[in-house]
């Protein structure tokens, strides 16, 4: 090109002294920034390649390595900001949608970091979780309007299917075709350790993990993508997706360049074709039609799995919400705008949708106040980043939270946002072979497990202040928070006091 | 006995085992002082050809050949590790010869006119540094049968 509009947004920053000219970065780069040069004998970089995964500053042996912001800048405008400029470029040049991944990263406020949590003090004393029991199990699925008895007065057991979690936290849907299979038996390994589910996304659920399947949670799709009878019953409870927090109102595509030989396989669908899943089911323009498949589905595995409807959080969720109880779902599970992805538009991933907790506290205070909470679990999920945020988010009324970004992070993810291009370093989102050989599951999913337990041990502590012994008596207990530096609305929709009051 | 194994499997052939290698036995305390502008000559050697790739070293061989070959006694087995004693060794290259695994090399060192891996318990590292670099756990040092 003549003129390159583009001037690349991250540099790599070389320490001559401490580069010994191993080529590792070479080597270990898929986007091809790092060569070496023969005439001077130097390691040299493309910064305009560089996508700031940080692989190469992670595998240096003498860290002579690091990525920097560029200071490059256009003429200061705070209303043309230089990322608004770019975009005109580029898409001035393409004529093309832009494509992003994972999370909406934008500054919108954050509302976790807007609540604080209780602890007591002299009357209600605090519970050391390494001396005293403290419970994290929870059970998702409708609870019963009553205990019954039969004629000889024992309890009838009119508990319908279950999902028993070890600890308040599960994988999030993520299909194999968007992340590698490494990553995927990652996942499931970590889940059958740590007493949770992960979750097969919409791409299927290949046949050597059908093994794990006790601790799988099947996705049914838009595209209905390697869904049989037997996937069906694999796994221990089934979701229907109506819509993920990155990308509300829009479906999915995997390209079929990433459609291989497993991947056609496990999807059903022919190999090297494009994987479309439409934005709507075709068949549910209602909450009707969607009570129908729910039905179906307790229908195909018997009634002895819990049916999961996942929903992206919107401006009338909670609404949305109601129906989808009193459309037979067990469990609803709602995804925040900052929830990631494999691939969305940019502009649909930066500016649809709200915010997971103001979502989550109207859901839950809507299904109280129609009486029909017990009737389903509420999981959510769209950037779970911390225990703190875990614990915040079972004090507004969440069962358990899903997590996806965090632990993808877990694996070695480092939010570089390219996953669209299909080349992740980190083994993550790929389906080359060099590059998915980079994520080994024996150390994936340890990382998983260690994650997870570590955050468990941080609920139970932060229970413990609280004077708290089981999650159970957290969850909905919203004035164990408080809000600090919210106006009256925000309080009102999360239910929550200020901060001194 | 702990030996290393290697698993072409989770290989990347980044060759950082052979810089780990190198460093490790180059008896200085910086990495970069002790590689820049060297050529190094590890006992660790990646071999890769058609996308496959694995570490090569010393397996430590219950009957070693190289052992049995030495025409000075240089060469011994003690712990069932295979030890060299550079004052002994006369540079005849029997060893290099007969090793089937191509693991003992010339040495470009001045204490030494062979050189091969000893499982860094001579060197100040240790253990071995080329499993603790792997960053995909493709080379490990383990017990097995």
């Amino acid at each position: 090109m003549a003129i390159n509009f583009l001037y690349p947004e991250y540099e790599v920053i070389r320490d001559k002294d401490k580069c010994i000219g191993c080529r590792v970065c070479e080597r270990q780069c898929a986007n091809e920034v790092h060569s070496y040069d023969e005439d001077s004998g130097c390691m040299v970089s493309d910064n305009a390649k560089c996508v700031c995964c940080h692989r190469c500053v992670a595998l240096c042996p003498t860290g002579a390595l690091k990525i920097v912001k560029t200071n490059h800048t256009f003429r200061e405008n705070a209303n043309w900001t230089g990322e608004h400029i770019c975009e005109i470029y580029r898409q001035a040049g393409t004529g093309g949608v832009l494509l992003s991944s994972m999370g909406n990263p934008k500054n919108y406020p954050i509302y976790w970091d807007k609540m604080l949590i209780n602890a007591s003090q002299v009357t209600n004393p605090s519970i050391d979780p390494l001396r005293e029991p403290m419970e994290t199990r929870v059970f998702l699925g409708a609870k019963p309007e009553k205990v019954e008895f039969n004629s000889k007065g024992e309890i009838k057991n009119n508990l319908t299917p279950q999902l028993k979690l070890d600890i308040p936290i599960m994988f999030s849907a993520m299909s194999y075709g968007s992340i590698s299979y490494n990553a995927h038996e990652s996942l499931a390994r970590a889940a059958e350790e740590l007493g949770t589910y992960y979750n097969t996304g919409e791409g299927g659920l290949h046949k050597d993990f059908y093994k794990y399947g006790p601790h799988t949670i099947v996705q049914v799709a838009s595209g209905r993508f390697g869904v049989h009878k037997d996937y069906l019953n694999a796994g221990a409870a089934i979701e229907i997706k109506m819509g993920q927090g990155a990308k509300p109102g829009i479906g999915g595509h995997l390209p079929g360049i990433k459609v291989g030989d497993d991947i056609s396989k496990t999807r059903m669908i022919p190999k090297g074709s494009d994987a479309i899943s439409p934005a709507p089911h075709h068949d549910i323009y209602s909450i009707e039609d969607l009570r129908q498949l729910v039905y179906s589905l307790k229908e195909a595995s018997d009634y002895k799995k819990p049916v999961i409807v996942k929903i992206a959080a919107v401006h009338n969720v909670a609404a949305i919400a109601s129906g989808i109880a009193r459309g037979g779902a067990d469990i609803i599970a709602i995804d925040g705008y900052r929830g990631g992805t494999g691939a969305a538009p940019t502009t649909i991933r930066d500016n649809v949708g709200i915010p997971i907790e103001l979502a989550l506290a109207s859901v839950d205070q809507r299904l109280r106040e129609e009486g029909i909470r017990n009737r389903v679990s509420i999981v959510v999920g769209g950037s779970i980043r911390s225990s703190s945020d875990i614990v915040k988010a079972i004090a507004l009324g969440a069962d358990a939270v899903y997590i996806g970004t965090s632990a993808l992070m877990a694996l070695g993810c480092h939010l570089c946002r390219s996953c669209q291009h299909g080349k992740c370093n980190w083994g993550i989102a790929t389906q080359r072979e060099d590059l998915v050989r980079r994520l080994n599951p024996d150390i994936g999913y340890k990382r998983l497990v260690n994650l997870l337990t570590a955050w468990n041990h941080e609920i139970k502590e932060m229970m413990g202040g609280m004077g708290i012994n089981s999650i159970e008596a957290l969850r909905g207990n919203r004035l164990m928070l408080r809000g600090i530096g919210l106006t009256e609305v925000e309080l009102n929709i999360l239910g929550i006091k200020h901060a001194g009051q | 006995m702990k030996r290393i194994y290697v698993d072409e499997k989770w290989c990347l052939g980044c060759h950082l085992c052979e810089y780990y290698c190198a460093f490790a036995n180059s008896g200085k305390d910086d990495m970069a002082k002790a590689l820049k502008n060297v050529k190094i000559n590890p006992r660790i050697q990646i071999e890769e050809k058609d996308g496959i790739s694995f570490a090569v070293s010393c397996r430590h061989c219950e009957e070693p050949l190289c052992v049995k070959g030495c025409i000075t006694g240089a060469l011994s087995v003690v712990d069932g590790v295979i030890q060299i004693d550079s004052d002994k060794c006369v540079g005849c290259y029997t060893c290099v010869l007969s090793c089937p695994y191509g693991a003992i090399m010339p040495s470009e060192s001045d204490d030494g006119v062979v050189q091969k891996c000893e499982l860094c318990l001579k060197n100040s590292h240790g253990k071995p540094a080329c499993v603790e670099g792997c960053p995909n756990r493709a080379i490990i040092y383990e017990e097995k049968e």
